[in-house]
């Protein structure tokens, strides 16, 4: 790990200063994934900026009848809420489907959103990758490439990213509150806040630098039966390979987005709305234009039987 | 490990790493102006917390993880180091109660906090309950991540009374209720390589079903 400079924040528009001030400096919540990528060198930040006093732990209802949740209320909390297991329950799946429960302890709701792709060359400092070393190639294109992305992707990076709480954020319509160093707030809604890799896969939010998300707010509740099915190649504590939120009312209509295929969340409106005729003609709409690579052509078919299974499931606990 | 990019991760980056981290900086004269990359043996920063209801003051380059602050500074070694990435578990100990991953956490992080390791579950004399139903189940048999699994069971029984849901439950909104596959589920970052799991997950029922 390289050396660097430490400091604890006490109020969001100073953290924010702080590492806006300072090239290569960087915010650290849970760790869980920073360290992670620190102790490899994949990341090198001179100065952390340490948020856990910010006070930014309390989910509270909105005005507009939703919920706010605070940038570092943990995992674990945001899924034990009761307000979010009585409305938002595809969230609280979605999260419990992720991690271990030592992770989910420590990792927070801002950093859950940033944390970085699982491709293995990412994480090889000997192997090319635009997204660690732009310019430096893509091995992932002609290398091992089971677990990445089947649409969206570009000629300069195939990743996906990782979470399964964004897949939740993002059928939920979630919005990210953030602020700055000049203490200008911010209200990205979750469908632009991650980026496809384009010829930039090293930027892969809305974020500017320095930009400190300070919460994540849901809208009023929208009912409907919430399921969040995760395909993974061992029964728990394993990223997806494909997985699927699902929100679906009782006349057969509903909001849907599939996590593992993609750079981001993948959702669409018109692919949604195929719903009450079943999953094979959401699959068709939502993956059409797919350039899945060999390895990973099979996601394509597991996408559609993922998503009619927590078709099936609504159906037969409904 | 299964979705993990570990095919490619060179072995001997990640041992490099983890030695770094024990590098205690003795020369102060060295310190960096923030935001400058500080020399390879930067000027150590204080830390207190306690351990085991003990406090503890340190003085450790930043890199130091609780881990190997406890491992190698307060020398308590019973919480192991597996993969030093939050893939194993064998690392857990309890903060404030609640069980982290102690690899992927800085110690610096951990100012004022109470953090709880095996040696402070119980005694030889006087063993934890869950400690006592390990030895009875044989919960083990090499016996290195044995310490993470019994923080790691201390959390879930824990969580389980503090109605946290996990992935197995039927109902997300209802409490959870105690299981084998509920334990299964909750212990499943702690990996054991000798397999012992069977008998680890009829040591926590034993404890579960006492307090019941
Ligand atoms: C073994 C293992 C298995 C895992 N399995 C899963 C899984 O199955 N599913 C899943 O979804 N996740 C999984 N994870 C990832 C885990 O969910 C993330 O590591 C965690 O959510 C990151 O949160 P954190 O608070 O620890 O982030 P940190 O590591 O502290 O930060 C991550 C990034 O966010 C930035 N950041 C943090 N807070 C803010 C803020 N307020 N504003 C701006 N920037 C900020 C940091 O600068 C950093 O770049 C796994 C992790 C491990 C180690
Ligand atoms: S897919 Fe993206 S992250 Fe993976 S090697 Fe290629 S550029 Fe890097
Ligand atoms: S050593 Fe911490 S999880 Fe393996
Ligand atoms: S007892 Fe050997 S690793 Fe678990």
């Amino acid at each position: 790990m390289k050396a660097f400079t430490y400091e604890r924040a006490h109020d969001p528009v100073a953290a924010a200063r702080a590492v806006a001030a300072r090239p290569g400096a960087r915010f650290i919540a849970g760790g869980t994934n920073l360290l992670d990528l620190m102790k490899i060198e994949v990341e090198t930040p001179v100065h952390l900026v340490d948020v856990q006093d910010l006070k930014l732990d309390r989910i509270e209802p909105t005005d507009a009848g939703g919920l706010r949740i605070g940038a570092l209320v943990t995992n674990t909390d945001l899924a034990a809420d009761a307000r979010v297991r009585r409305d938002y329950g595809v969230l609280t799946r979605a999260i419990v489907a992720g991690a271990s429960g030592q992770l989910r302890n420590k990792a927070t709701t801002a950093g859950n959103l940033l944390q970085r792709t699982r491709c293995a060359y990412f994480y090889d400092t000997n192997m090319p990758c635009n997204k660690r070393k732009p310019g430096s190639g893509c091995a992932a294109i002609g290398g091992v490439s089971r677990q990445l992305a089947v649409i969206g992707s570009s000629d300069k990076c195939i990743a996906t990213h990782p979470s399964d709480m964004a897949v939740a954020m993002r059928v939920l319509d979630a919005t990210v509150e953030t602020v700055n160093a000049a203490g200008e707030t911010r209200a990205i809604p979750i469908a632009d806040f991650h980026r496809l890799p384009g010829d930039t896969p090293h930027i892969e939010t809305a974020l500017a630098p320095g930009e400190l998300i300070t919460a994540v707010t849901l809208p009023k509740p929208i009912g409907g039966r919430h399921v969040y099915e995760k395909v993974r190649d061992r029964a728990s504590y394993a990223f997806a390979l494909v997985s699927v939120a699902a929100v679906i009312q009782p006349d057969g209509t509903g909001r849907v987005a599939l996590g593992g295929v993609a750079h981001k969340p993948w959702r669409d409106a018109a692919a949604e709305a195929e719903l009450p005729r079943g999953a094979r003609a959401v699959t068709a709409k939502l993956l059409a234009g797919a350039k899945p690579t060999h390895d990973n052509a099979f996601k394509l078919p597991l996408a559609e039987r993922t998503l009619a299974a927590a078709m099936a499931e609504v159906r037969t606990t409904a | 490990m299964p979705n993990m990019p570990e095919p490619v991760v060179s072995r001997r980056g990640v041992l490099a790493g983890g030695a770094a981290t024990a590098v205690v900086a003795a020369s102060p004269a060295n310190a960096a102006r923030v935001g400058e990359r500080p020399a390879a043996d930067p000027a150590p920063v204080k830390v207190s917390f306690k351990v085991n209801g003990e406090r503890r003051d340190l003085a450790l380059d930043a890199r130091t993880t609780l881990l190997d602050a406890l491992r190698e500074h307060l020398h308590l070694t019973g919480t192991k180091k597996g993969c030093d990435h939050g893939q194993c578990g064998a690392c857990t100990v309890l903060v404030d109660g609640v069980r982290i991953n102690s690899c992927l956490s800085l110690a610096v992080m951990h100012e004022g906090d109470d953090v709880t390791t095996v040696e402070g579950l119980g005694t030889p004399e006087k063993l934890h309950p869950l400690q006592a139903a390990f030895v009875k189940h044989d919960g083990y048999q090499c016996g290195y991540c044995t310490p993470g699994q019994i923080c790691s069971a201390v959390g879930v029984l824990d969580e389980i009374k503090r109605g946290v849901p996990s992935h197995v439950q039927g109902d997300i909104a209802a409490s959870p209720a105690f299981s084998n596959i509920e334990v299964r589920e909750r212990m499943s970052g702690n990996i054991c390589r000798c397999g012992a799991y069977s008998n680890i997950a009829e040591a926590i029922a034993d404890v579960a079903g006492g307090k019941a």
